[in-house]
């Protein structure tokens, strides 16, 4: 499971409005959605993933990571659509979320990863209200590249752990 | 050292003698005439008062003041200490531990601390304005003896006089002579202090560090000559200090003032400066210097030598101390205190280590090269050693959470008008500190749920034939890989008949069940139930047993109720010896991987499908040596696809009393397993306790036997609503 891309982590950085940040693209059942750079720790090759019994079904497993249990998230399961079928070019992208006491390490899986973007603030539209095939609330905005439209993803709402964990859903069985 | 750090120590010491004072109160109910758990309490206080002083923490200052005079006069016999006294002196240690608290996180204290304090302070005045004759009035008055002396002539003051002389390192060891003078200031009153500057030297040869200063004090107080003494506890080793009482002999200031190596015309005059001497009586001391009275006026080192014989009690004292703060050295030597964080750092390391070590393990074995078997196979070995000695730095006893139930036993008694012993054994016994840490909570909801509904009221013992007083125990002992933590009483025990009919109204068992004595009593642990018909202060307030028993399920650990009608119940309480290593037995199923916590396991069996009645997705039983086993199949409680069941055998695992068997496809044998927590996103995870992470780099889920029993016992897919059914 070798490092394809490995970044550093610049959350510290203090950037301004102006300036234009940097998104990471990839395809995700053929739609292309694009992340914030910052919040990237890593990417890594698909590889062994172990499941983890009685998880809804948006958590894949979990991955050894250098030593650590990190998660791993089907993102396609997570915007309500099939599971995903590990191919060729999937890809785990490690992702930190949370500040502090919250901070949680997350692997997302994607079909594949496209490249880093720099999309100046002005070309991100605000997420229309509806139209767009996954929850609102997941959108950030929607970026123009090169004529297309990318949907940047809110992360924090994406990567919601209590929601992720089933613990707020109806599902959810009582607790006891 | 700078002043944050030394207020830091001044804080956690402080705590820590406020817990000796504590155990030391609790001690004297039991034994009022142990003279050295008196002093014990005592000296407590009077160090807290000292360092807070040199902080000039006032508030902790005056009212330290007023619990240590007390404290004085008990340890001077002149009050007798009870029941009443020892609640007033610990409501003043948590008044002194709340100022500090305040202290420690930098607030002035509030005004209900205020009040509190001046209350107490009120309270302990009462106890000082008492004659003594109205205590125990025929013990001998040690320290009266102060101002007779029985010959020559006396000064006629009623002041005491101090003549300091510093040493040179004193500032360069951190003291602050005006420290001491302040604090002197909190045990009397400075009448008149002459600073003396005739041992600086010419500018050119000052050492600037040095300390050149002397005092001569004029001094009244009421206290006697050993605390005044002990003011100067930290600079006595390097410094002179002369302490002469009100109403010494002439002869004794003469002696002084040889004593000291300042000229002596000088010192004379000062001593009439300060007003501890008439001009008369300095004429006639020189006059008596001047006939050299032989047995009076002696070479300055056998006046030395007499000195130290007038002033015996005082040697002893600094002995003591001296001896304390040799023995603290030798205990300090042999501890060092480690931030906690490094400790769990190491503790990561060394499993680190382990999964690593366990990958050129299996590699050796698959290369199979002789030399590299043998050196995996010491390295095995070695990090084994590693482990259990970094684990074993996280060891801490359990007598220290024993002893803090002294308190809470002593106060509960008081509030629930019950006499009520508390009996502590096993206390050496050791655990994992955050083990200990973590079950502080659960044992004080024991310890008061035993003496509120367990031991009877006075009355009803009595009526039992049983002695009055109650016996609360708490034993600890080891027990194959685990510690068992007990807490028992001496009351009525259970009453199965109701917690039966409480169990069956609540639904809990059906109204024919056919449960045991035992099942019944460990009923008591479901959620929501509670018999107490009233609610009292103490417990019945809803969080019941149930939380202790999750509390200790999360430790992964168990609990179990032990109950004889009349004679007492004792709830145990199963730990693992530690949270971060444990041993594990692997197991497979279809593609899957699983680790069992070894000692939940039992046996492994093999079986033909004919000997288990087990339908695919239920839960079946199996008749292991004409005993009842109920099985399930960790593939249908997992969910486990791709599951061939080609072969399969039966991991017995036990959790308390209750035993299962899990029927699985393979065992790969035992290993040791790094535990990695959760994390927040498996937190509702059922029936995984955490992960581990094999030689081989996969990650392998730990199974929490105690949940996983729970769930199989349930009707499997009626309660899987966590299941991802919704994907």
């Amino acid at each position: 499971m070798g490092a394809l891309v490995k970044m550093d982590n610049a959350a510290t950085e203090v950037r301004t409005r102006q300036e234009p940040e940097q998104y990471l693209t990839f395809l995700l059942g053929g739609e292309m959605f694009a992340i914030g750079i910052l919040v990237i720790k890593e990417i890594i090759e698909f590889g062994q993933v172990t499941e983890v019994p009685r998880m809804p079904g948006c958590v894949r497993g979990v991955i050894n990571l250098r030593g650590a249990v990190v998660p791993v998230i089907d993102l396609s399961v997570r915007f309500g659509r099939p599971v995903t079928e590990p191919g060729r070019r999937t890809c785990i992208v490690i992702v930190e979320t949370g500040e502090g006491e919250a901070r949680q390490v997350i692997g997302v899986m994607v079909d594949a990863v496209s490249e880093v973007l720099e999309i100046p603030q002005a070309d991100i539209e605000p997420a229309p209200g509806f139209g767009t095939r996954i929850r609102a609330d997941f959108i950030a905005g929607m970026g123009k590249v090169r004529g297309r439209f990318v949907m940047i993803l809110n992360v924090e709402q994406v990567f919601l752990i209590d929601e992720m964990a089933g613990l707020d859903t109806a599902e959810t069985q009582v607790a006891h | 050292m700078n002043l944050d750090d030394a207020l830091k120590t001044f804080i956690n010491e402080s705590r820590e003698l406020l817990e000796q004072m504590e155990e030391a109160l609790l001690g004297i109910e039991q034994q009022p005439d142990d003279a050295e758990l008196i002093n014990g309490i005592f000296r407590a206080a009077h160090t807290i008062k000292g360092s807070a002083g040199l902080f000039g923490l006032e508030q902790i200052v005056a009212f330290t003041h007023v619990a240590e005079s007390v404290l004085d006069r008990v340890r001077d016999s002149l009050l007798v200490i009870d029941a009443e006294l020892v609640a007033i002196l610990l409501a003043s240690r948590d008044h002194i531990g709340s100022l500090i608290d305040h202290l420690a996180q930098g607030e002035t204290p509030d005004a209900a601390t205020h009040r509190q304090g001046s209350e107490l302070t009120e309270r302990l005045h009462r106890y000082l304005n008492q004659t003594p004759a109205a205590a125990r009035a025929a013990m001998p008055v040690e320290h009266a003896q102060i101002p007779e002396r029985e010959t020559g002539r006396v000064a006629d003051t009623d002041n005491w006089h101090i003549s300091l002389r510093f040493g040179r390192e004193v500032l360069r060891n951190g003291m602050d002579p005006l420290a001491f003078l302040r604090y002197l200031g909190t045990l009397g009153r400075i009448v008149r202090i002459v600073t003396l500057t005739d041992d600086i030297p010419a500018l050119s040869e000052l050492d600037a560090e040095g300390c050149w200063l002397g005092f001569e004090i004029v001094f009244s107080s009421e206290a006697d000559k050993a605390t005044i003494e002990s003011a100067f506890d930290f600079v006595r080793e390097d410094s002179h200090i002369r302490i002469l009482p009100p109403r010494s002999r002439i002869a004794e200031y003469l002696r002084l003032i040889d004593a000291l190596p300042n000229e002596d015309m000088r010192l004379g005059e000062i001593l009439v400066r300060c007003g501890t001497l008439t001009p008369a009586e300095l004429d006639s001391m020189l006059e008596m210097q001047r006939q050299g009275d032989a047995t009076e006026h002696a070479p300055i080192g056998e006046v030395l030598v007499e000195q130290k014989v007038v002033q015996e009690p005082v040697v002893e004292a600094a002995l003591v101390r001296q001896k304390q703060i040799k023995e603290n050295r030798n205990a300090q030597n042999a501890s060092i205190r480690v931030d906690s964080a490094r400790l769990d750092q190491l503790i990561n390391l060394v499993g680190e280590l382990i999964i690593v070590g366990s990958s050129a393990n299996l590699i050796a074995r698959q290369i199979a090269h002789p030399a590299l078997l043998e050196v995996t196979y010491n390295m095995t070995r070695m990090v084994e050693e590693v482990r259990d000695s970094a684990m074993s730095l996280r060891m801490v006893q359990i007598g220290a959470t024993f002893s803090r139930f002294q308190r809470v036993v002593h106060d509960v008694a008081q509030e629930l008008g019950k006499d009520i012993r508390l009996e502590i054994s096993g206390g050496e016994t050791e655990l994992d500190k955050t083990v200990v840490e973590k079950i502080t909570d659960p044992l004080t909801h024991l310890v008061r749920n035993a003496m509120d509904h367990g031991i009877e009221s006075r009355a009803q013992r009595a009526a039992n034939g049983k002695p009055e007083q109650g016996v609360l125990r708490l034993n600890a002992w080891h027990e194959s890989g685990s510690i068992v933590i007990e807490v028992a009483d001496d009351g009525g025990g259970l009453n199965t008949e109701k917690i039966r009919a409480k169990a069956i109204e609540r639904g809990l068992i059906a109204a024919d069940a056919g449960l045991s004595e035992h099942d019944i009593h460990q009923l008591i642990f479901a959620a929501g139930f509670s018999t107490a018909d009233a609610v009292s202060n103490l417990s019945g307030r809803g969080v019941g047993m149930d939380v202790v028993r999750s509390n200790i399920e999360s430790l992964r650990g168990s609990v179990e109720l032990l109950s004889q009608a009349g004679a007492g119940t004792a709830v145990r309480i199963h730990l693992p010896l530690t949270l971060a290593i444990i041993d594990g037995f692997l197991v497979g199923v279809g593609r899957e991987r699983y680790v069992i916590p070894l000692e939940t396991v039992e046996e492994c069996i093999q079986f033909s499908v004919t000997e288990l009645n087990l339908a695919s997705g239920e839960a079946g039983y199996m008749d292991l040596r004409g005993e009842v086993l109920p099985c399930v199949r960790l593939r249908d409680v997992f969910d486990v696809r791709h599951s061939s069941a080609t072969r399969e055998s039966i991991v017995v695992v036990r959790h308390g009393a209750r035993r299962v068997g899990l029927v699985v496809n393979a065992l790969y044998g035992e290993l040791q397993a790094v535990i990695k927590p959760l994390g927040r996103l498996f937190e509702a995870a059922q029936g995984v306790g955490g992960f581990t992470i094999l030689g081989d780099g996969e990650v392998t889920p730990v199974i929490d036997v105690a949940r996983l029993i729970e769930l199989s016992a349930g009707p499997l897919h009626s309660r899987a609503g966590g299941l991802p059914a919704a994907a």
